[in-house]
């Protein structure tokens, strides 16, 4: 499939997607834990056709100095594109997009992180973006979340995340990139499952009161699909072992 | 009062753990009488306390505990040691072996690099941890071979009543040193020996979680000097 050529339907009559999907269906999503032998934890995360690895450093001295919080942790995110992750090359330079993602990935995650445990440390987390489809910061927190836990860094709860939005005025979920691009509205959001919270909510494109709501649904059900995926991958690393 | 999983399964974070009146133990925390799992680990009952031990993660400096580290600088006051935790320790010169009196000889005698057995005297968490090397056996290291391993398997490498590194001691004839903080300090009659002992220390926390490892190792260290296989470069 070209991406450049935009879709002329983003649903199609029998009411499915260009990539064959249902509207409330997710893309397969692979999830793997501790795949980095010099991270102190890690994750690989494939969502659809996202690919991206993650890396947890810390808790760790902080440095620069200046940057020390006396009553708990730094946590600091980076999220990157890699030059190859597009259609066309990504210029390699930190983008104005991939800083500001940063940011909200780093406020997604903070809630759940026991920063106070580990005063005037820092907590590094490192996002590669191996290869992009649409939605990869809600892959971002969902794997980052994974290599928090495989860090042993304290966690009230393993965040899950994913996005929903609308494409030819129908509700959808797991919103790829054409979806993204060409649809009417893009909704990520991540959630702290035990605890019904929503840690990271934006909102991109025009919904109706009534059509949120609907798409509110469908993503709490989807993240507690994922989370269960989550829960799994974690404990298969640690069983898988024994033999 | 009741405990929503078994002893000694694995837990991740925020997995509901215990309900009920429960004070909540190590790396636990409650919420409306609710006892959640803070990290991955495996559950247990620690007096009363719903508690989960960590399978991975880092040294946390608690006073009373025996580290090794390595000096990183030399300042004003004493040492900037790295003991491999989120924070580096300080020695202060006032904290210096007994025994030497001459500042100027105990600058001489620690070293940037040197690696030295210390006790942690203070720790809290918004100061960096006190050391001290004022008691006998501590001080700078001369002689012998160490392994980092990682902190949570420090108990395994001792096991119940010390029966694993007993039985290391025993088999390898090494004298076997493991800090609070996971640096494991051996000191054999030869290399080989040596060697020996770091191969099963690395093997046992590689498998740490597999049961029978006390004897399956003593096992497959005969068996190798029986070969006379006493390779042990990885």
């Amino acid at each position: 499939m070209n991406l450049n050529k935009i879709p002329e339907k983003l649903i199609d009559e029998k009411g499915l997607r260009i990539d064959g999907r249902k509207l409330d269906k997710l893309r397969p999503i692979k999830l793997e834990v501790g795949v980095l032998n010099n991270a102190e934890g890690s994750a690989y995360v494939e969502q659809g056709r996202n690919k991206l690895v993650v890396g947890v450093y810390g808790p760790r001295e902080t440095h620069p100095k200046h940057m020390i919080i006396a009553d708990r942790a730094v946590v600091r995110c980076r999220y990157r594109m890699t030059p190859f992750s597009t259609e066309e090359r990504k210029n390699p330079a930190p983008s104005r997009r991939e800083m500001e993602i940063s940011k909200v990935i780093r406020e997604a995650l903070e809630p759940a992180i026991m920063s106070e445990y580990y005063p005037r440390t820092t907590i590094d987390i490192f996002i590669e973006i191996l290869q992009s489809d649409g939605g990869t910061r809600c892959a971002s927190v969902t794997g980052a979340a994974l290599a928090l836990a495989d860090a042993g860094i304290p966690l009230k709860d393993i965040i899950s995340s994913c996005s929903f939005g609308k494409a030819d005025g129908k509700i959808i979920l797991d919103l790829s990139d054409a979806e993204d691009k060409y649809g009417e509205a893009d909704v990520p959001v991540a959630i702290m499952p035990n605890f019904n919270y929503i840690t990271l909510l934006q909102m991109d494109g025009e919904l109706t009161i009534d059509e949120f709501n609907k798409g509110l649904d469908m993503i709490m059900k989807a993240c507690m699909e994922i989370h269960d995926l989550q829960k799994e991958a974690l404990k298969q690393k640690y069983t898988q072992n024994d033999k | 009062m009741s405990l929503i999983v078994e002893k000694r399964t694995l837990v991740i974070p925020g997995q509901l753990i215990a309900e009920g009146d429960f004070v909540p133990g190590e790396n636990a925390y409650k919420r409306e009488d609710k006892i959640y799992s803070l990290r991955l680990g495996v559950f247990d009952l620690i007096n009363k306390k719903p508690t989960v031990v960590p399978l991975k993660g880092f040294y946390f400096p608690r006073a009373g505990d025996i580290v090794i580290g390595q000096i990183k600088s030399v300042e004003v006051f004493g040492w900037i040691v790295e003991i491999y935790s989120p924070y580096s320790a300080l020695l202060q010169s006032t904290n210096r072996s007994k025994y030497r009196r001459d500042e100027k000889e105990t600058r001489k005698e620690i070293r940037v690099g040197d690696l030295i057995k210390a006790k942690i005297v203070a720790s809290d968490r918004s100061r960096d941890p006190l050391l001290t090397i004022q008691e006998k056996g501590l001080g700078v290291i001369s002689s012998g071979k160490n392994v980092r391993i990682s902190p949570p398997k420090v108990p395994r490498l001792i096991g119940k009543e010390g029966s694993m590194i007993n039985m290391l001691k025993k088999e390898t004839s090494c004298k076997i040193f493991i800090s609070h903080n996971g640096v494991v300090l051996v000191s054999g009659p030869s290399e080989n020996e040596e060697k020996l002992a770091l191969w099963a220390i690395k093997r046992i926390e590689a498998e740490a979680h597999t049961s029978g490892l006390t004897e399956r190792i003593s096992e497959d260290i005969r068996n190798a000097r029986k070969k006379g296989d006493l390779n042990f470069e990885s």
